[in-house]
């Protein structure tokens, strides 16, 4: 086994709206910052690793290389729900750990354009000629908002009340008081998609989307890209002072898949994961909960960051309302959760995400965060989490001098 | 010959004879409960399966109030994950009791129901499953 990888490079492009850009620019733009930053070239690096949901099955990693240079290095093109940006990350540090390369570069990218918080679920609904039952389970038509909702503004507010249901102190005010925070954090954020702050008030009288998740409670769709680049132990000895010292290790990488639980058959389960993949983290980095300096999480709607707070740790179990009530997760409060304003208010270009968390926590790590900084923050954690389900967790630490 | 109204469920898992509920398939060696087609059993790994028969009791173990749907849905509807009596999890919608968040409670009792959902070319009437507050 090789030692530990390291991000030498990172980058995110502005989340935002790019109608006159495509994947490419915006992965293209990501990828050169990162490698300028890591001062590293394209004949540096020995696998490319490109995340995209929705443009993995269209060789990107190979339109990104004829772009910004074709050296004949192999390159996987990942999608794997909102977990997407991580795995890419990881794929890259497997090679690493395996020996395979000693240089690797992860970019993250998604072009969404504005296709609405409920995507392209929603299909018209004709009389058909005549019932056939069809699929697994033997349906004769679409039976959104029939048997339930399986979109994600629903799934995500049922896994948050499901939550409130085995604990005390947790109800609609505490899942608000998330969102409030993650917008007051992007102020702060110039890459952000949104910089606006709202209050309490604000955020629970905003139109409804799916109870308790309110518009200002729910990410945004978006386009965006980010990228690392990640090297050896043994290669990180042989670069210039300054790249060292801004280094930041990777103390843990983890992926982890949805194991069998009894509500599977209602919805996909997205704590059981989360825990698992923090506990073996946690492990692998040797670092507990108390060490973290900052954490990003996904707040892809404000329920999921609640209970991602017990999910990680990060309070005690069934404390999760009280965590928030007393600002734990504030950016002056005991772990600081979302300082980039997280996916509520940074915005969620999906493929991006898993990558944009790493870069700022490895920002906030070499001291270069500007007005959002964490004061001599060393350890971070990122969390990624797809449903259906697939969730990352990566702790990064400071190099140590 | 007169001619019932034919109807469809909307869903295979879903018996419409007799008193309407619902039929899980169980696998035969730990017992784990599924509503789709099996190949095997996400749990043990084995390959068989009988038909259970669910409880058409349960009680809210989570809901959501949906107000943004897809196009053709009705809003606002109260979306809910039920625990059924004696085992089994399942979505559906908790129908003739409004909208008010306030009112539903989590861990409140609730009873199996049906409702037509659809009507094809034919004349068939699709027929789903929801649940009312007992
Ligand atoms: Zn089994």
């Amino acid at each position: 086994m090789a030692g530990d990888a390291w991000i030498i490079g990172a980058s995110m492009t502005k989340f935002g709206r790019y109608p006159d850009k495509d994947s490419i620019d915006l992965a293209s733009e990501a990828a050169l910052a990162a490698m300028d930053d890591a001062g590293a070239t394209i004949h540096d690096i020995q696998i490319l690793a490109a995340g995209s949901l929705m443009e993995a099955s269209n060789m990107l990693g190979q339109r990104l290389q004829k772009q910004i240079g074709q050296t004949g290095i192999p390159v996987y093109n990942v999608a794997n729900a909102c977990a997407t940006g991580a795995t890419a990350v990881r794929t890259g540090i497997m090679a690493i750990k395996a020996g395979e390369a000693d240089m690797a570069l992860a970019v993250g990218v998604e072009q969404m354009g504005k296709m609405g918080l409920l995507g392209s679920a929603g299909q018209a609904r004709s009389a058909p000629k005549g019932f056939e039952p069809s699929g697994r389970y033997g349906s004769v038509m679409s039976v959104e908002g029939v048997l339930g909702t399986q979109l994600m503004p629903g799934v995500f507010a049922q896994a948050g009340m499901d939550y409130a249901s085995r604990h005390d102190g947790v109800g609609f005010e505490q899942f608000a008081k998330v969102a409030e925070k993650n917008h007051a954090h992007s102020a702060l954020n110039p890459l952000a998609q949104y910089r606006k702050v709202f209050s309490l008030e604000e955020v629970m009288e905003a139109a409804m989307v799916a109870y308790p998740n309110t518009l200002l409670m729910c990410c945004p769709t978006g386009d965006g890209a980010a990228s690392v680049v990640l090297c050896s132990d043994a290669k990180l000895k042989t670069l210039d002072p300054d790249v060292r010292r801004r280094a930041v290790k990777i103390s843990a990488s983890v992926l982890t898949s949805d194991p069998y639980v009894e509500s599977d058959t209602a919805q996909p389960d997205v704590s059981t994961l989360t825990k698992r993949a923090a506990a073996t983290a946690y492990e692998q980095a040797g670092v507990s909960p108390q060490d973290l300096d900052l954490v990003e999480l996904h707040d892809c709607f404000a329920t999921a960051e609640l209970i991602h707070y017990e999910n990680l740790q990060l309070c005690e179990p069934g404390g999760a309302g009280d965590f928030i009530d007393r600002r734990g997760p504030w950016r002056d409060g005991a772990i600081p959760v979302n300082v980039s304003g997280g996916l509520i208010s940074k915005g969620h270009p999906i493929g991006a995400t898993g990558v944009a968390n790493l870069y700022e926590v490895a920002t906030h790590l070499r001291g270069e965060a500007g007005d959002r900084q964490i004061e001599g923050a060393r350890v971070g954690l990122t969390h990624v989490i797809g449903l259906g389900s697939a969730c990352g967790v990566h702790v990064l630490e400071r190099a140590a001098s | 010959m007169s001619e019932a109204k034919k109807r469809i469920p909307v869903v295979d898992y879903l018996v419409l004879e007799g008193d309407p509920h619902l039929v899980a398939q169980a696998c035969t060696s730990c017992g784990a409960l599924f509503f789709d087609r099996r190949n095997a059993c996400a749990r043990c790994g084995k390959v068989e399966f009988e038909r259970k028969a669910l409880a058409t009791t349960g009680t809210v173990r989570s809901f959501t109030i949906v107000h943004r749907a897809a196009p053709n849905v009705p809003v606002p509807y109260v979306s809910s994950v039920i625990e059924l009596d004696g085992g089994g999890v399942v979505k559906g919608n908790i129908v003739d009791a409004g909208s008010d968040a306030e009112k539903f409670e989590l861990g409140m009792k609730v009873r199996l129901t049906t409702f037509a959902c659809g009507l094809d070319e034919e004349g068939t009437e699709a027929v789903a499953f929801g649940f009312t507050p007992v």
